[in-house]
């Protein structure tokens, strides 16, 4: 007799061979990670061999003046793109969801361009247009941020309308009836009715404008002007010469406002789905 | 759904703006870089739009094929694997109970939401000469010696700035697009036909292959797609894990923008990716129409 305990026959999870590959997948996916995290604590210049826990990295990662500014600038234009993306995103998601009008099908299939088109692809079109139009490129700081924020919109906000529009079919449409019955304008109807039921949607497609503006290094890279420099790109400046600590200390930063990140969008996607 | 001639001022109010950035930022960008593909370079920074096709012309020389073939089979190589690694992963996935379920989906996700930048980096700190699976690797070998084995001095495996890399981490940063499509084909499939055929005495595999292969076709389709064109037209991976003769497709398209400064070339060499790309998405919308058909019961 063998004394496996039974189990269903589609429990594929139960499956000791199932087990262990995917044990080894996540080990594959997570195991650079952590030793990226465990080492931005290692009190040793070399990332190899541990020698004690420290705090150092970080200290010398926020004393790194230009680190610094870049992970503000990253930080400066994912917060505006976010704000930017979600009205745009939101009205897209509105006019797709409520109207019909000639041409509709190709604007759709149109905006959903900027997030099946290969970044690299984007990002020359980006460079060329700002060349081609003459856009100064010797704005003083905030405003030299400009082209980052116009390019990183434009490849966002199709993916909140993409999360919003999935929330507006849910929508109940008497409300809105009941709403223009009870005398409210077209106007205030979308503002008091449509946009608190957007609010699920506008949260997770935020977050995700957010995460894709901070992610982004191919389209800054090509986007940006000269003397404007963001995280992804001055972190790519440095692992292109040497692995340092200090890198991964700012790494572990960015992980862990990723990760709150996604918690939060999972959150505020899950919650609503409570209470209907 | 309402016409827009019902509540024209409303229809105008809220569809201007998006369509206008949409227009003004990317279809205007776009066009410039299809213009310019037909362009000539008449001077350090001037092109002259001549409506030429030499430009993709210069793409079928033997140094541009060959970049192109690479990356063509690089990322075909880097999308089957996702294919053989993600496939039990969506499959597991799909009959976990929820809470097993959500937490796997987590687990596929965050990485994904992980900044591109920072899991190439370190997939280099793990794999340089002097990084941790060297150094592990040393560590062994200095134990086998000290167990009195005749071994070779150590050598350390050549893991970074080559082909080999550059699959490694392709297949890494891409490995949610493969699960996540895979997991909303097979969730939607019946249950009950994977049953009836185990019960009637196909093995797993014979399952696999006979029923629900065939069943999840157009979420396999899919997830081969949404693989392998990111893949296709990644830039930072093979650039940072590559090796000088690693070269794919958006690396020379950058060569072109920056040192080569060969603008009307760089704009062909995109805009044949495009076509690439696009290609492949009309592709799976039509076998997303005709294979969904099947799946419905």
């Amino acid at each position: 007799m063998r004394k496996r305990r039974s189990r269903a026959p589609l429990d594929y999870l139960g499956m000791p061979a199932m087990k262990a590959w995917l044990a080894g997948v996540f080990v594959f996916l997570y195991t650079p990670l952590f030793i990226l995290i465990m080492f931005s604590f290692n009190n040793s210049k070399a990332n190899i061999v541990w020698k004690g826990f420290t705090f150092k990295w970080y200290v010398k990662a926020f004393e790194n003046t230009q680190l610094r500014e870049a992970l503000f600038n990253s930080l400066l234009i994912a917060g505006l793109c976010t704000v930017i993306s979600l009205v745009l995103g939101a009205l897209m998601a509105f006019v797709f969801w409520r109207f019909k009008f000639p041409f509709k099908g190709t604007l759709e299939s149109g905006m959903s361009l900027p997030i099946v088109v290969p970044e690299i692809c984007f990002g020359v079109a980006v460079l060329l247009f700002f060349a081609r139009i003459g856009f100064p490129t010797d704005l003083p700081y905030p405003f030299n941020l400009t082209q980052i924020i116009l390019a990183h919109v434009t490849f966002s906000f199709p993916f909140v309308g993409v999360v919003v529009r999935a929330r507006l079919e849910s929508f109940n449409n008497e409300l809105e009836a009941a709403a223009l019955d009870l005398g409210a304008s077209p106007f205030q109807a979308f503002r008091d009715v449509i946009i608190p039921h957007m609010y699920p949607g506008l949260i997770a497609g935020g977050l995700l404008a957010f995460t894709l503006s901070l992610d982004d290094f191919v389209i800054t890279f090509f986007a940006s002007g000269p003397g404007t420099i963001t995280f992804p790109v001055k972190v790519y400046s440095m692992v292109r010469f040497s692995v340092t600590p200090e890198v991964n200390a700012a790494s572990t930063i960015i992980i862990l406002i990723t990760v709150l990140a996604t918690i939060l969008a999972l959150r505020a996607q899950t919650r609503p789905a409570k209470e209907t | 759904m309402r016409d827009w001639r019902e509540d024209k001022r409303f229809f105008w109010a809220t569809m201007l703006l998006p369509t206008a950035w949409f227009l003004l930022f990317f279809v205007v960008p776009m066009a410039m870089v299809w213009a310019y593909s037909v362009g000539e370079n008449v001077g350090p920074v001037d092109v002259a739009i001549i409506g030429t096709f030499a430009n993709y012309a210069k793409a079928f020389s033997p140094e541009v094929i060959k970049v192109m073939w690479d990356s063509i089979w690089l990322s075909l190589l880097t999308t089957l694997i996702c294919l053989v690694l993600g496939f039990p992963v969506a499959l597991a996935m799909t009959f976990a109970d929820q809470k097993q379920k959500t937490w796997l989906l987590l687990l596929i996700m965050l990485p994904f939401w992980t900044n591109l930048l920072i899991r190439t980096y370190a997939l280099i700190a793990v794999m340089r000469t002097s990084g941790v699976i060297n150094t592990c690797l040393a560590g062994v070998h200095t134990l086998l010696v000290h167990t009195g084995l005749p071994l070779a001095p150590f050598e350390p495996l050549p893991l970074l700035y080559n082909k080999f890399a550059v699959v490694v981490g392709l297949v890494y940063v891409h490995l949610p697009f493969m699960v996540l499509p895979l997991y909303a084909a097979l969730d939607r499939l019946d249950k009950s036909l994977i049953e009836a055929s185990l019960d009637l005495g196909a093995s797993h595999i014979e399952t696999i292959r006979r029923i629900i292969a065939p069943l999840a076709a157009p979420g396999i389709a899919a997830g081969l797609v949404i693989t392998f064109i990111p893949a296709l037209g990644a830039y930072l991976t093979p650039d940072l894990l590559g090796g000088p003769d690693d070269l794919m497709i958006a690396s020379l398209i950058e060569r072109q923008f920056k040192r080569a400064n060969d603008w009307p070339f760089g704009a062909a060499l995109s805009f044949i990716l495009m076509y690439i790309t696009l290609l492949f998405f009309a592709i799976r919308a039509f076998m997303g129409r005709t294979g969904g058909k099947v799946g419905v019961h």
